[in-house]
């Protein structure tokens, strides 16, 4: 249904009008943020029995609320399917999508989206049971996968078995919750998706320990924020406010001492926390924007200890989204 | 007064616009023309701001390299080298594959369903009965996803496969049956075939003229019977069994090669036959009622018993009845294959307007392509629909 609804009101942009590239207009007009989710992956987006959403993708949404309303929780969450996401976008029914969704050329180009930046750098893995005794995803020949549909994945997963000369038999499933749910079954040897998902979705299965992950990462899955192409200005905004959050984590600007850092000498920190220069108003936002997201939502290292790192129950290694000057390749170009 | 009145054969002449015959075909011309007009420019606007917007648009992606692989294939799919518009031929068939064997076994079901529920046997009636009740009553998704689930958790893992001696396998992964591989010389056997299947129907025309003659009954089944599968099987024979099968064969993962049979086109199938046998043994039984009490007694009093009456006497004037909603039912079961997307069976909807919707971000080609497909599907089930009704309707005279 929600699927209808959104190729009907994508139907409907596409022969009224052109969508507009007023989207920071409509956001603050609205006084709310339409961000587009994922609902059911932990870690990255998932509402609680309460309601509350959290997740690493969901703090990019509460930070870009936080510089636009100095309220993290002026977002409307829409939960999307990987297939049903970019039509949603396309159409207006969100104004940015945060759905762990990679970065590629085709959907930069063909889609009319533009990503923003990357918010974690993942790679696409197998989780199979113990009981097969399988060590390597090279040992997978002639192996039953599930996987989700429309998603890099399924691509990934097709090419990798071609290029080893293995035999694939995969079965695809609309959602990631039907696709763990057949492996759970016992439909297919193997489940596949980006590594951060086979950790979050472990958590679920029957006997989470009867599972391995294997070792091979057979892709390169950048996943970051994305928004409708030819909008420069909301562009420039989305992508600052992740930039904002990497910024802070490497100034040693955190939620617990962003008040003190008020008072800094630092040039650098100084022009982060808006008392020198007008940055923000450059971009279009107020001139504490970047103030406003380190209180209500936090620093990068925070937000990913949070949600999916030591503070969380995946307690996933930070590896390549470690800062460019620890050891990953976390990069955000400086404030200036 | 005298009044001139028209004297030659030729009526009085009307100015052409005023002719009511010219000015229904300009108002139809007219009306086309607007139409036209509105949806060229529908069509034009969405181009435009397809363009503007920079998404890809027109259908330059057909040929394009998928990179997917889809679980089930009619026809030869490899992710690596076939294209997209060949994706959308794979899930066409798989679309045409369940439901054409969906509208077989609903209709069988549905029927015996309709004429058992009409039993004078009380329990037979009442089973009939709670049938209909119970199944016409739950949402189909939800009973797609029971079968599912049943199938998956009702089976063996691979390693505890049933097996059935002569390489069957039945585990969660699907049936696998040998499959035939025939040799030369099995011409020979489709020749016997084709032969036998004239010959009965020979013999069938032949019994029922002697029967319209002399009276006299001919054993026209088992003869049919031993023509149609008799006659092959004695050329096999004669042939030397001109016939190989592909055992499928255990692996590490999978049970490899036969005919597999996959768990997600068995719970389709069997949800989609058990949902519309519910509806169709209603339409049968309303068929059955609405022929005259007075026909079944007239049979009965000349003598039929109840299997000839029903089959010669109320069945055929129950077809009038049945045809037009049992038309409607195959149409429905046709469209309601597209809650295969709930339990990955890759249909026409999951395999075009899911991935390749989603890779190639084309979505009003793509909806449009699916739509005019089952638009299709259905028109042509309506029109044979609509022949056979018109053959058996009543004549009127």
């Amino acid at each position: 249904m929600k699927r209808f609804a959104s190729l009907l009101a994508f139907a409907l942009v596409v022969l009224a009008q052109s969508a507009s590239a007023q989207t920071l207009k409509a956001v603050t007009d609205r006084g709310m943020l339409n961000c587009g989710a994922n609902g059911t992956l932990a870690g990255f987006g998932l509402p609680d029995a309460q309601g509350k959403w959290t997740g690493l993708d969901v703090d990019i949404c509460r930070a870009v609320a936080a510089a636009l309303f100095n309220d993290a929780n002026k977002v409307k969450y829409v939960p999307l399917s990987a297939k049903d996401r970019f039509t949603a976008l396309q159409s207006g029914e969100v104004d940015v999508l945060l759905r762990n969704t990679t970065w590629t050329s085709s959907r930069d180009s063909s889609l009319g989206l533009s990503f923003t930046g990357v918010d974690y750098y993942d790679g696409q893995g197998f989780m199979v049971r113990k009981a097969l005794k399988v060590n390597s995803a090279l040992e997978l020949n002639g192996a039953s996968v599930c996987v989700q549909q429309g998603t890099t994945t399924e691509l990934n997963l097709a090419d990798y078995f071609h290029a080893n000369k293995m035999q694939l038999k995969s079965v695809t499933f609309a959602t990631a919750n039907e696709a763990v749910k057949a492996y759970d079954a016992g439909r297919c040897d193997a489940y596949t998706t980006d590594a951060s998902g086979l950790y979050a979705e472990r958590q679920r299965l029957t006997n989470a320990n009867d599972h391995i992950i294997l070792p091979e990462i057979i892709s390169k899955e950048p996943l970051g924020p994305v928004v409708r192409q030819g909008d420069d200005k909301w562009f420039t905004i989305v992508k600052w406010v992740l930039y904002a959050m990497i910024n802070a984590e490497e100034l040693g600007i955190s939620s617990q001492n962003v008040d003190e850092m008020m008072k800094s000498t630092n040039p650098d920190i100084k022009r982060f926390v808006g008392t020198e220069g007008n940055y923000g108003e450059q971009l279009g936002l107020p001139k504490d924007w970047a103030v406003r997201i380190i209180k209500l939502v936090g620093n990068y290292g925070e937000s990913f200890e949070r949600n999916v790192g030591q503070g969380s129950p995946l307690k996933i290694d930070r590896g390549l989204n470690k800062l460019w000057n620890k050891g990953g390749i976390q990069y955000a170009p400086p404030i200036r | 007064m005298p009044i001139d009145l028209p004297t030659g054969s030729s009526p009085a002449r009307v100015a052409f616009y005023n002719d009511p015959k010219v000015r229904s075909i300009a108002y139809q011309v007219a009306l086309c023309a607007v139409i036209g007009f509105l949806v060229y420019g529908a069509v034009r606007n969405a181009v435009d701001n397809l363009e503007r917007a920079h998404i890809a648009s027109g259908f330059g992606f057909w040929s394009h390299t998928a990179g997917f692989d889809i679980s089930q294939t009619l026809i030869s799919f490899s992710s690596a080298t076939s294209s997209y518009g060949r994706a959308f031929w794979v899930g066409l068939l798989n679309t045409l594959l369940v439901a054409g064997l969906g509208i077989v076994f609903a209709s069988v079901l549905g029927f015996i369903i309709g004429i058992a529920r009409l039993s004078k046997n009380w329990l037979v009636a009442k089973v009939a009965g709670g049938y209909v009740e119970t199944i016409r009553n739950l949402p189909l998704l939800l009973q797609l996803l029971f079968w599912y689930n049943a199938v998956l958790k009702a089976l063996p893992e691979m390693r505890e496969s049933f097996v059935v001696r002569g390489g069957i396998f039945l585990n969660n992964r699907g049936l696998f049956i040998p499959q035939p591989i025939f040799k030369d010389g099995f011409g020979f056997v489709l020749v016997a075939l084709a032969a036998g299947i004239v010959g009965a129907i020979a013999f069938y025309v032949w019994a029922r003229k002697r029967q319209e003659r002399t009276g006299q009954q001919a054993p026209v089944f088992s003869a049919a019977l031993a023509l149609v599968f008799g006659l092959p099987l004695v050329t096999l024979a004669l042939a030397g069994f001109p016939l190989g099968f592909d055992y499928p064969v255990a692996g590490r993962f999978n049970i490899n090669g036969g005919i597999e049979v996959l768990p997600e086109f068995a719970a389709l199938l069997f949800g989609l036959s058990i949902y519309t046998a519910a509806f169709i043994a209603e339409v049968v039984r309303a068929g059955i009622t609405a022929v005259s009490r007075g026909q079944t007694e007239a049979a009965y009093s000349l003598g039929l018993k109840a299997g000839p009456t029903l089959r010669l006497i109320v069945m055929p004037q129950a077809m009038r009845v049945i045809i037009p909603p049992l038309t409607s039912q195959y149409l429905n079961l046709t469209k309601n294959s597209t809650l295969a997307v709930a339990i990955g069976y890759p249909d026409l909807v999951q395999v075009f307007t899911g991935t390749v919707l989603n890779q190639t971000g084309q979505a009003v080609e793509v909806v449009a392509i699916t739509m005019a497909v089952y638009l299709t599907i259905s028109l042509a089930t309506s029109l044979l629909m609509n022949i056979y009704n018109s053959r058996i309707a009543l004549v009127e005279r």
